[in-house]
């Protein structure tokens, strides 16, 4: 393309007039002023001139043989596409319409004959001037537009990249129900689910301050953090602690992410919430009853570990239960009065769900009611969560990586937590991963969480604790019973939760054996055994789940210390690859 | 959108007043308003009296502020908020990195 020119430089420039002696006229003045010249005796001249000469400016006759100045001037600007090439009529015509018509074919002004020398050159550099700055324009759009084309061609890249880390985890399962633009991670929106060993799942939704990369970025460790503990048997507590650390270190000040943590166990109808700055949630209770799940703690990353606060509202919940959740694209939906939406709205679009709707579509319709818009807005992530039996999730796959089939046959190993690690440790995760490196096993790894940790959860909180669990049968109680327990905890002293595990593999199959014995005083067993089916509500379901997963459950002692046998056979496709 | 300083009489407050919407616009504005003041000042006051509305990266700001003041040492004071911008600040338990009235 041509090079760049000021006004003192060079110019090429086209001459077209079938005067002989005008062309000659006009020739030597415009060469005069420094300009390169070529000339053409009529239209198809001048149109074969433009193509091998590639003037900058063209001025050309009105009327002449062959074709005229008009057809001539359409066929050079068809020619110079994008760039601009001005064209300026050469004429002693006086007539309006004629003057116009030159226009209509894309004249960009008239030279009247005679010529006179100041008016060309000032022309002349006019429509230089105009001309490079139609080129710098040009330049700066393909800039720009290149820029953004990279942009987002990179933002599909990240989006790959981002999804193999930040996949959805088990969104898919069928209890569960949201709405979430495909490109919400680059608005800065979080939405993960992940099936717990134990059975249930947790569900951690968010919003990062700031959008794009720089929220895109931020949420890349939160979501290695979250599935990989939660696949590895950690509590809501032990999560968000990481979760708040590794963003208050990496991220700017300004930086952080209100977000919620839901962590639900269909098989007790436990469901623990921690809301750290988004908008309150909601708990339906079997379509009736509405209740708030407020924010009770600063958002993820914007106070160092020791002022972090892990403290989670507990809620008995059963069948037909619904929770939910949003980002605050919800209660800031805006209507053509700029009103928001608002949080009044959303727990009676809540409370008033149809019943032939799911909470969620009810939401929606009445934030697109509310707001008039035909779709929903993108940058909005709506939640919802059924509790459900806990056979229907029962099959989402975990994520925890499989490594080699032959893995440790026959071990035993003890472990023993005393005193106020009691307190800060959990040690289940610990006990879960040394079972999951037996490959039988690890299909099991529900089941066998379970086991663990209803052992666990008898030896600490009714063993050492002395917490009776008749509490649990109210739902003060319930509140009351986790309070008693975080304080006898604190000054947990000299107890101890002492765990065997034997495992052998068989030609069959494999046999685990877990001793749990605690330093408690122990209780009267034998009442406890006479009973197989447990009673209405919470009480003694640990005991009765225990029985059903393990082939034996055994009380020694003054009852403080419990053995449990839990048996597992090779699956088909299991012992082929183990045979094999 | 706003952002007015003044200093208390002994100097060693330092007042920043937002007028209407408090966002990501106003993030250069208010750093000035901090940033280029003199070692006197001790106290901050963030005046939202005439403050419509705050989003996200209006909070992230304010740590900002909060930082610069000193972090849990600083005392950075938020008044006279209306109804909206309370609720904001409530939903991210602000109070308890601010004294908030």
């Amino acid at each position: 393309m041509d090079e760049v020119q000021t006004d003192a430089q060079a110019l090429r420039i086209l001459i077209a007039d079938d005067s002989e002696s005008d062309r000659l006229i006009l020739s030597t003045m415009v060469r005069r002023q420094g300009h390169d010249v070529m000339t053409a005796a009529d239209g198809i001249e001048a149109v074969e001139g433009f193509r091998r000469f590639q003037p900058q400016i063209v001025l050309l006759d009105v009327m002449m043989p062959r074709m005229d100045g008009m057809d001539a001037a359409r066929h050079i600007k068809a020619l110079a596409g994008e760039s601009l090439v001005p064209v300026i009529f050469l004429t002693s015509l006086s007539d309006a319409d004629a003057l116009a018509r030159c226009l209509e074919a894309g004249g960009d002004d008239f030279l009247s004959k005679p010529y006179n020398r100041i008016i060309i050159e000032a022309k002349i550099n006019a429509f230089n001037r105009m001309r490079v700055m139609h080129r710098t324009l040009s330049q700066q759009r393909d800039v720009i537009r290149a820029h953004n084309q990279r942009l987002v061609n990179e933002q599909n890249i990240a989006k790959r990249v981002f999804d193999n880390v930040a996949h959805t985890g088990c969104l898919d399962a069928p209890n569960i129900r949201y709405h979430a633009s495909p490109m919400s991670v680059f608005n800065g929106d979080i939405l993960y689910a992940c099936p717990r060993p134990s059975g249930g799942m947790n569900i951690l939704i968010g919003d990062f301050t700031g959008h794009g990369l720089p929220a895109a970025i931020g949420a890349m460790p939160v979501a290695e953090i979250f599935y990989g503990m939660t696949s590895k048997g950690f509590l809501s507590g032990d999560i968000l602690r990481e979760i708040n650390q590794k963003l208050w270190r990496i991220m700017p000040k300004d930086m952080f992410c209100c977000a919620a943590f839901i962590e639900l166990d269909f098989h007790l109808g436990n469901l623990s919430i921690w809301n750290g700055g988004l908008p309150c949630g909601f708990l339906l209770r079997r379509g009736e009853t509405v209740e708030r799940l407020t924010s009770a703690h600063l958002p993820l990353g914007v106070v160092a570990a020791e002022r972090f606060s892990v403290d989670v509202a507990r809620y008995k919940v059963e069948e037909g239960d619904t929770v939910l959740f949003a980002t605050d694209g919800v209660p800031e939906a805006m209507n053509a009065e700029g009103e928001m939406f608002g949080e009044t709205r959303l727990e009676a679009a809540v409370a008033g769900t149809p019943d032939d709707q799911s909470v969620l579509d009810a939401v929606l319709r009445a934030v697109a009611r509310f707001t008039g818009a035909e779709e929903y807005s993108d940058d909005l992530t709506l939640l919802t969560v059924d509790v459900v039996p806990p056979a229907d999730v029962e099959e989402l796959p975990l994520r925890v990586t499989q490594s080699a089939l032959s893995g440790p046959a026959t071990w035993s190993c003890e472990y023993e937590v005393t005193g106020e690690t009691l307190a800060q440790f959990n040690p289940l995760p610990l006990l879960l991963h040394i079972c999951m490196e037996v490959p039988g096993l690890r299909r099991r790894g529900g089941e066998v969480y379970t086991v663990l940790a209803e052992l666990y959860t008898n030896a600490l909180e009714h063993g050492v604790l002395g917490l009776p669990s008749v509490w649990k049968n109210s739902p003060e109680g319930f509140g009351q019973y986790y309070a008693e327990r975080e304080r006898r905890l604190r000054t947990v002293g000299n107890h101890a939760v002492l765990f065997r595990l034997e495992h052998k593999t068989g030609r069959k199959g494999g046999e685990l054996r877990v001793v749990c014995r605690d330093s408690g005083v122990g209780f009267n067993y034998t009442e406890q055994t006479q009973r197989t089916v447990p009673e209405a509500g919470y009480a003694g379901r640990g005991l009765a789940l225990l029985r059903q997963l393990c082939d034996s459950l055994t009380h020694h002692g003054t009852g403080n210390e419990v053995e449990a046998v839990y048996r597992w056979t090779f699956d088909p496709d299991e012992s082929e690859q183990h045979t094999g | 959108m706003a952002i007015h300083t003044r200093r208390s009489e002994d100097g060693r407050t330092l007042i920043i007043s937002i007028d209407g919407r408090f966002d990501f616009s106003s993030h250069q504005s208010f750093r000035d308003a901090y940033e280029h003041d003199d070692q006197d000042v001790s106290d901050y006051v963030i005046d939202m009296s005439e403050t419509t509305y705050l989003d996200s990266s209006a909070l992230g700001m304010l740590l900002l502020l909060r930082d610069y003041a000193g972090g849990d040492a600083g005392r950075v004071r938020i008044e006279n908020c209306n109804s909206d911008v309370r609720r904001i600040l409530s939903i991210s338990n602000f109070e308890q990195l601010f004294s908030i009235k």
